[in-house]
């Protein structure tokens, strides 16, 4: 292995498209990438306060998708409201266990999970910290993984809208829950992909593991 | 050999050639770097070819079927969507259809392109522009996760009625799979050392990533 060092301080940019290492023209204008054509960033520009800017929208959405109804089952005349957790209630209630739990995880615990790590991965880059950077960035690569998984409730209730229209016996229609609900997967798919990995070894310490 | 800086940690790294199936991981993060493939186009091209078709059946059988009281309902995934826009959820209705139908079209008909037009000598420089686009795509590609939902629906509904599953659902099934596979047996890093460079080297790279043969 060749001494460690990051192409940023050998004034290199690695193209984020094709993968060509390419001497940066100037600090400030790096340009095009000759290969591929895409511009070059040595860091994902603004990437902090993109992300935080995505993060505190999603965490606002949050909200109201866990509150508010994502279907009302409407049957001869009268309709109940479900919310994610009720949906949850109802899987495990009929006796499906393993589909609760997995609805519970996807819908209720990733989210949530993926916004309690986008900020600490956030706070861990501002205050420099340089401790533990193999496992942020493992922690990065696991929300990048797992973020479109929380779309699955959006998915349900779709199908079961669609699907359910007995009408005048019995109809389900989407709830508001749903938009917001759906915001918070599309705004955390987002944000993780503003969010810069490479940050997270700027700080230097942890060299050579 | 080739020296590249990890798209993780941006630390630089000299990769060997590898063999079929050899991958070269980052020294400090972890992060996979590289990946042997023996042959970088016919596998993952009928892979394509085969999700292709198996996308067109997903996309017009339905997926399920539910029968009460003497009647009898359908859908498909793009009845799903549309049946959300017309109960007033546009918005939810428009992420829905790019998720389940636009991004994996999307996804495949790119990479069918990419795919194509790599095998031509010299390569054309659209080549890596589909390429990009595929990569674009691929998060927002989510049949695995659709399938999962349709499996919970179906769950759900059958408390109140009686639910067939109907051949699209079979079709979405093979295509989670199919999606995946095209993914693990294609190398993006070979296609771009082929593709031709988009401009005249006003900027030379350092490192002799078009010609892996370069000793550095």
């Amino acid at each position: 292995m060749a001494a460690a060092l990051t192409a940023a301080q050998a004034g290199l940019i690695g193209c984020e498209h094709c993968g060509l290492l390419v001497r940066a023209a100037s600090a400030d204008e790096p340009g095009h990438c000759p290969r591929c054509g895409s511009a070059l960033e040595s860091r994902r520009r603004q990437s902090i306060e993109r992300t935080w800017a995505l993060v505190i929208a999603a965490a606002i959405c949050y909200i109201p998708a866990n509150l508010l109804p994502v279907l009302g089952t409407t049957t001869l005349g009268s309709t109940e409201y479900d919310t994610i957790m009720g949906g949850v209630v109802f899987l495990y209630t009929s006796g499906s266990w393993p589909l609760a739990l997995i609805v519970l995880i996807a819908s209720v615990m990733v989210p949530l999970g993926k916004l309690i790590a986008l900020g600490y991965l956030l706070i861990s880059v501002q205050r420099r910290s340089s401790s533990s950077n193999r496992e942020r960035t493992r922690l990065y690569r696991m929300v990048e993984f797992i973020g479109r998984w929380s779309m699955l409730d959006v998915f349900v209730d779709t199908f079961t809208v669609a699907l359910v229209q007995l009408s005048p016996l019995m109809a389900v229609r989407p709830g508001a829950g749903v938009m917001f609900f759906a915001a918070v997967v599309v705004l955390t798919m987002i944000a993780a992909t503003t969010f810069d990995p490479r940050l997270i070894w700027d700080a230097g310490g942890e060299q050579e593991s | 050999m080739q020296t590249l800086a990890c798209p993780d940690c941006d630390l630089l790294q000299s990769v060997p050639d590898l063999p079929p199936g050899g991958k070269a991981s980052c020294g400090r993060c972890g992060h996979v770097l590289a990946t042997g493939t023996a042959d970088p186009i016919s596998r993952p091209l009928a892979l394509t070819i085969a999700a292709l078709l198996l996308l067109i059946i997903a996309n017009f059988d339905p997926l399920m079927g539910l029968s009460a009281v003497g009647r009898h309902a359908s859908t498909t995934i793009i009845g799903g969507a549309y049946q959300m826009w017309i109960e007033g959820e546009q918005a939810t209705a428009v992420i829905v259809g790019f998720c389940a139908v636009v991004a994996p079209a999307g996804y495949i008909l790119f990479m069918l392109m990419v795919l194509l037009g790599a095998g031509r000598t010299p390569v054309p420089g659209w080549v890596g522009e589909m390429l990009r686009w595929a990569e674009r795509m691929r998060p927002w590609s989510m049949v695995e996760v659709m399938m999962l939902g349709i499996l919970v629906a179906l769950i759900k509904i059958a408390a109140l009625a009686k639910v067939e599953p109907g051949f699209g659902m079979f079709a979405v099934g093979v295509l989670m799979l199919l999606i995946p596979a095209i993914e693990v047996s294609f190398d993006p890093h070979a296609i771009w050392q082929r593709v031709a460079w988009v401009k005249p080297k006003t900027s030379p790279p350092i490192a002799g990533d078009s010609a892996p043969e370069a000793s550095s």
